[in-house]
């Protein structure tokens, strides 16, 4: 395992940017999360890393030593694509084995055994391993693909989307799992995802892409409740936060503050503006409440068994809102 | 639009049973999710409705005529896809009035439902643009225009939002809700995405292997499973599910899970051996090691912003806990858990059904619904 650092690189695709002066220090042992939307440079940021793409500036370097002569092989990385890759004529246990009877390995057959057995473990694919990799499930087929990655030792885990094509019990089992076997090898690893549980929960880090610029790079937490600007806080929190304009409650905006952004739970119930009952949505664990101000939307929390209905009134008053200028930089 | 009925509804491919016996009613103007994991049969199912299966036995009744054994284009039901399939060579206006010139419909009249369709979806400045160059969000509106113009009798919808990314996903699931809320189209929709369902359905039908596990409005799903299938598909973290073994009778309101004592809603029925305790993560509280209940230790705490998830350990197996993300919680950490006792629910471990208890009763009192799914 190992430190990666990124130190100002940029990458153009023709006339597109995919990433602009990103730098990014990757500790050894360290849980990063890349969270943006489709084309924020997620994935380029990987390729870079990967040796699969040459950066136009800049410089990568893992454990110290500058990466940009190397090819793929040499840099010592492991990577898990969105869409599972498997050698379809060999049985998961041999597409497990595979990346460990390379010859520059030389691991003794036990060895390997024993790996793969492991893997398959974690993977909860141990029933599997002696069928053919065609005769799996689309989830199935996705864990025997990050086991692929996960049978090695590399410096780095790069994984792109990994878990997007799985179903939510599935998903939510291996994000547990994921971060678990990560802390467990004390395993440095990159991660790209648009989902922002997957980076909430099993993070360490997070870097917020937006059109190939990081924005914003921190804990959990940190970005969560301080976010450095508006597209930075609609990224983290469900639902999303409350965008609406800063007078909408009346004075108390500070200067320059042209939004007012409001996370649920920084609506409190019960006095303040009327505003009317829009939809009551049932989620189970939570039930929201849609909410409509003078022809803004605004979305909050209300107990699961509330009796609100559509078309009833309910007064609301921001805590702690956070205040946003008009180019969506924070100020207060 | 109308009501679907479908009755004892069996599909067998060659040697393989898609469909067991399923047996549920669609009300006019629902909008129904059809849920499971994949290979459940809700995909078999919604085919059986549009027609492009035929079943194996059972009827398939709409506005209480039996289509079963009518060809899809007879039924008068709107298939959506995957949402992006439009004719590229065509813009929007035509996308859209194709299925209806097709039909033979007067000039005059397609002009007018184009109007009224381009309004409902806020699509009217875009009629002359090519489909290729549209943004996702309008190439969904238009593939939906196309299937709205033609008035169907009911919508089939398979994943459509399947292939958007997360936050495109929950936009277009809002959208969808409410073009639902302006036109209350018979809606019928597969997901495999639980949150999906329950963010969207006004009924839900829970499927696995073949057969129905439950049927029900989401918020009933959610409060009272029927199984322990049901338990740990709906929810995110599923419902914790704690086994031990024990003894229940008619009227209890305690269940001893080893020493400890754990007061449940009172059963209406006895059980013994091995059971298990459902209770959702929202409804376990975390005390300190003085306090009474169930011993735990903190494995691991996932921050969520305004709630956290805290993994625990105990004798029993695994426990997840959704609490407060302001709770101080540390990893290592030797913690009592208390249980929210109105709603708990208790399975019976060998054929992983619920136990009937007051939290049912309660149910069984509002809605036939609990009834129907357990028969």
């Amino acid at each position: 395992m190992a430190d990666v650092r990124l130190s100002s690189i940029s990458k153009r695709y023709g006339a597109t940017a995919a990433l602009t002066d990103v730098s990014l220090d990757i500790e050894d042992g360290d849980f990063v999360v890349m969270l943006g939307p489709t084309g924020a440079g997620k994935t380029t940021t990987l390729r870079l890393i990967a040796g699969l793409d040459k950066v136009d500036s800049g410089d990568i370097t893992i454990d110290g030593y500058s990466v940009a002569g190397l090819t793929p092989a040499q840099r010592d990385v492991a990577m898990v694509f969105q869409q599972y890759s498997l050698y379809p004529h060999l049985s998961v246990r041999d597409n497990l084995a595979f990346p460990l009877k390379s010859p520059l390995m030389s691991l003794d057959k036990a060895a390997i055994e024993r790996k793969v057995t492991e893997v398959a473990e974690v993977l909860h694919i141990s029933h599997k391993l002696d069928n053919k990799a065609t005769a799996l499930s689309g989830g199935e087929m996705q864990r025997v693909s990050i086991g692929r990655a996960l049978v090695r030792d590399p410096a780095i885990y790069l994984m792109d989307e990994p878990l997007s094509s799985l179903d939510a019990k599935l998903r939510s089992d291996l994000r547990v799992e994921l971060k678990r076997v990560q802390a467990d090898l004390g395993a440095t690893l990159l991660y790209v995802t648009h989902d922002q549980i997957e980076a909430m929960t099993m993070a360490t880090r997070v870097g917020v892409l937006d059109e190939g610029r990081l924005v914003q790079f921190g804990t959990p937490r940190d970005i969560y409740e301080n976010p450095a600007s508006l597209y930075v806080a609609t990224r983290l929190g469900l639902p999303r936060i409350n965008a609406l304009p800063a007078d909408v409650f009346g004075s108390g905006a500070p200067a320059g503050a042209t939004t007012i952004g409001l996370r649920p739970e920084h609506i409190r119930q019960g006095e303040g503006r009327s505003t009317r009952v829009k939809r009551v949505e049932h989620l189970g664990d939570q039930t929201r409440l849609h909410l409509d101000l003078e022809g803004h939307s605004l979305v909050t929390l209300t107990d699961a068994h509330s009796a609100l209905v559509p078309g009833d009134t309910v007064q609301v008053i921001p805590e702690n809102p956070l205040w946003f200028d008009s180019d969506g930089a924070r100020i207060g | 639009m109308s009501e679907i009925i479908i009755r004892n509804v069996r599909k067998e491919f060659d040697n393989f049973v898609a469909v067991q016996s399923s047996s549920f009613t669609i009300e006019d103007g629902e909008f129904f999710m059809l849920l499971g994991p994949s290979g459940c049969g809700k995909t078999t199912t919604l085919r059986m409705i549009a027609g492009l299966e035929l079943p194996t036995s059972g009827e398939i009744l709409i506005d209480g005529r039996d289509v079963s054994r009518l060809p899809a284009s007879q039924r008068d039901i709107a298939f959506v896809f995957q949402m992006f399939a439009l004719y590229p060579h065509m813009n929007v206006r035509n996308n859209i009035t194709y299925p209806l010139k097709s039909q033979g419909m007067s000039r005059r009249d397609v002009r007018a439902k184009l109007a009224e369709v381009s309004a409902i979806l806020g699509i009217e400045d875009i009629l002359d643009k090519p489909v290729g160059g549209l943004s996702g969000g309008d190439r969904q509106r238009v593939a939906l225009g196309r299937a709205i113009v033609r008035d169907p009798k009911a919508f089939m919808m398979d994943e459509p939002l399947g292939a958007l990314d997360a936050e495109f996903r929950e936009h277009m699931a809002e959208e969808l809700r409410s073009l639902h809320d302006r036109m209350h189209a018979t809606t019928v929709y597969v997901t495999h995405d639980q949150l999906e369902a329950m963010q969207m359905g006004d009924k839900i039908v829970v499927m696995n292997h073949g057969v129905i596990e439950q049927f029900g409005t989401p918020q009933d799903i959610y409060d009272r499973p029927e199984t322990t299938f049901v338990a740990e598909f709906i929810g995110s973290p599923a419902m914790n599910l704690i086994s031990f073994e024990g003894q229940l009778a008619a009227g209890d309101d305690a269940v001893s899970v080893g020493s400890h004592r754990v007061a449940v809603p009172q059963s209406s029925a006895s059980a013994s051996g091995k059971l298990v305790l459902g209770v959702r993560p929202e409804h376990v509280q975390l005390n300190d090691a003085t306090s009474e209940g169930l011993a735990a230790r903190v494995l691991a705490a996932e921050y969520l912003g305004t709630t956290q998830i805290v993994t625990l350990e105990s004798d029993h197996g695994e426990v997840k806990a959704r609490t407060a993300a302001s709770t101080p919680v540390n990893v290592g950490e030797n913690l009592r858990l208390g249980f929210d006792v109105r709603t708990l629910s208790l399975f019976d471990q060998a054929d992983g059904k619920v136990i009937p208890s007051a939290l049912h009763d309660a149910a069984l009192s509002k809605t036939s619904v609990g009834a129907q799914a357990r028969g």
